[in-house]
């Protein structure tokens, strides 16, 4: 009975104020993150680990200028196949707004086709061209195979980007051209498509970082040395030291490009976010 | 009128005729049937409540909108003719947006010089000294090398009629270049258009400030439900219209609180057939307001 009463009686489960929770929720993360820090200090032995990632003998014998001529060969390729997609990438969103259905539909289709397909079966493909037209090669082989293959690719994924740009731009754009005696090529070439490229910066350095990324997939053509590009060039040296460290090394040189890309794309949008609010 | 009547277009005074415009957007009819000239130097403002079609017969006239039927000329050139050289006869008409539309991505001074050399072929140097000139004349002679983003709404609107007046234009079509802006800025872009009518600017303004329209206007056209109701000198039209649509309208819109619950919604129930409009709230005379 009197348990009853006391129990009834007694006053509800103080509840934690929200600003307590959060609180308490705050000081729980924390020390997750110094167990976690202290655990992975009691178990992993640095030097066995620096012996299989990063042994810094390796690291000196990698360092020398054919990492360098790697280095300018990954650039090239992004570069040329950047290029190559931001024009083709345009053409083909164009067609997709065209008045004319045929024009919209191969757009359709080749975006589907390329964003569908494993970009590495494309660069294989590619590179039989000239097997399956004999006499025929790209300029600048290899670059101009890998600058078209990959190229293919990214254009399909720029397309849609661009597209979306466009159509960002207000009708009321045009309107203002078309009123000024612009006529419709005019008006976008010169009113609506740098407005578009201005929205669509961030976007597309995302997609050279993509790009660059992409560059390794070079690994699987046949090559001459002065063709290699840092996988290429850091997966021959893992495999006659028979150590991973130069391919570490190699994965740094792509931080040293796409981060301060990557940096760059944070600074354009928030620049935007700035200029649109 | 007949049509003989009207396609008399030999007059070199008449810069607009319309005759017989209709428009319609899917099932939508918007204009049913307009006719008008505007001659030479003419003020004419064109009122009207929401909905009734003023702005799409302005953006009829430069051929924004493709016409469903009618003819339209421009200084007795035949625009709505398929073989019709739009391009020429819109630097003609200088246009004017209720939201601006200046170019963000160039300069004031790049705004107004752009269509004078791609489109009229000046020379970059001489295009600049006349938009240059157009900006002066707007009052913005030292904000030439501002970004729209840079610059206030009205002072906006005013780059904007400076960039149409930069093509030297024989007539001016605006479309409600006030009703975007913040009440303290409307005086600076009446006061550029007065100045522009004064001196003898042809203009089609598609306008909500009744005190303008009295003041400025040689002709006012009352339009509702696709048509023009009342037109005539602005004593008359809003001064003393003759008919009972431009009466109500015009009382709504020069004293707004002294509305009839209801009043709206029937009178938008009657130009919108088929749409319903909100129940009037029972027994309250002011439910008028909730449903602006």
């Amino acid at each position: 009975m009197s348990a009853i009463s006391s129990t009834t009686t007694a006053p509800p489960r103080k509840k934690l104020s929200p600003r307590k929770r959060a609180q308490r929720i705050r000081i729980v993360q924390y020390a997750v993150l110094v167990l976690a820090v202290v655990l992975a200090a009691l178990t992993i032995d640095g030097r066995q680990l620096q012996q299989v990632f990063f042994r810094p003998d390796l690291v000196v014998q990698t360092l020398g200028p054919e990492l360098g001529t790697a280095f300018l060969n990954t650039i090239i390729y992004t570069a040329g196949a950047f290029i190559l997609g931001l024009v083709l990438g345009t053409v083909l969103a164009l067609m997709k707004l065209s008045q004319v259905g045929p024009y919209r539909w191969l757009a359709t289709i080749y975006t589907e086709f390329f964003r569908g397909i494993p970009a590495i079966i494309v660069l294989l493909a590619f590179s039989l061209m000239g097997v399956a037209f004999p006499g025929f090669s790209f300029p600048f082989d290899p670059y101009g195979t890998v600058w078209v293959a990959l190229g293919m690719v990214s254009a399909a994924y720029m397309s849609e980007t661009i597209r979306a740009g466009i159509q960002a731009v207000p009708k009321g754009q045009i309107e203002a051209a078309r009123s000024l005696g612009m006529s419709p090529g005019m008006s976008m070439q010169r009113i609506v498509l740098p407005q578009a490229f201005r929205i669509v910066t961030p976007p597309l350095t995302n997609e050279l970082v993509l790009l660059t990324k992409d560059s390794s997939l070079v690994y699987v053509l046949g090559l001459f040395a002065s063709g290699y590009e840092l996988t290429k060039f850091g997966r021959n040296l893992a495999n006659s030291f028979a150590n991973i460290t130069p391919l570490v090394v190699a994965g740094l040189c792509y931080l040293v490009i796409t981060l301060p890309l990557t940096y760059l794309v944070r600074r354009m949008e928030a620049k935007q976010r700035k200029a649109t609010r | 009128m007949t049509v003989s009547e009207v396609l008399d277009t030999g007059n070199r005074e008449d810069e607009i005729q319309i005759y017989d415009l209709h428009k319609s957007f899917g099932d939508l009819e918007v204009l049913t049937g307009i006719t008008t000239t505007i001659h030479r130097g003419e003020v004419v403002c064109v009122i009207g409540p929401s909905g009734s079609g003023k702005s799409t017969l302005l953006r009829c006239v430069n051929l924004l909108e493709q016409p469903t039927k009618g003819r339209i000329f421009i200084l007795n050139e035949e625009i709505t003719d398929p073989d019709a050289d739009v391009d020429r006869l819109r630097t003609q008409m200088g246009m004017v947006f209720q939201s601006f539309n200046l170019f963000p991505h160039l300069t004031a001074l790049q705004n107004c010089s752009i269509a004078l050399v791609r489109v009229l072929k000046k020379d970059p140097e001489e295009a600049r000294r006349i938009a240059q000139e157009n900006l002066e004349k707007v009052g913005l002679g030292d904000r030439g090398h501002s970004y729209p983003a840079q610059m206030s709404g009205g002072q906006q609107q005013r780059v904007a009629i400076a960039r149409a007046l930069s093509m030297d234009p024989e007539m001016m079509l605006f479309d409600e270049p006030t009703s975007a802006l913040d009440p303290e800025l409307v005086g600076d872009v009446l006061s550029v258009m007065r100045d522009l009518a004064d001196g003898g600017m042809t203009m089609m303004v598609v306008t909500h400030e009744m005190a303008f329209a009295r003041e400025v206007a040689d002709r006012v056209l009352f339009m509702d439900g696709g048509v023009i109701v009342e037109e005539g000198p602005p004593e008359e039209v809003i001064g003393n219209p003759k008919e009972e649509r431009t009466r109500a309208f015009l009382s709504r819109v020069l004293d707004p609180t002294h509305v009839h619950a209801g009043e709206e919604d029937a009178q938008h129930a009657s130009r919108h057939p088929g749409e319903a409009a909100p129940p009037p709230i029972p027994g309250s005379h002011h439910g008028s307001r909730l449903f602006g």
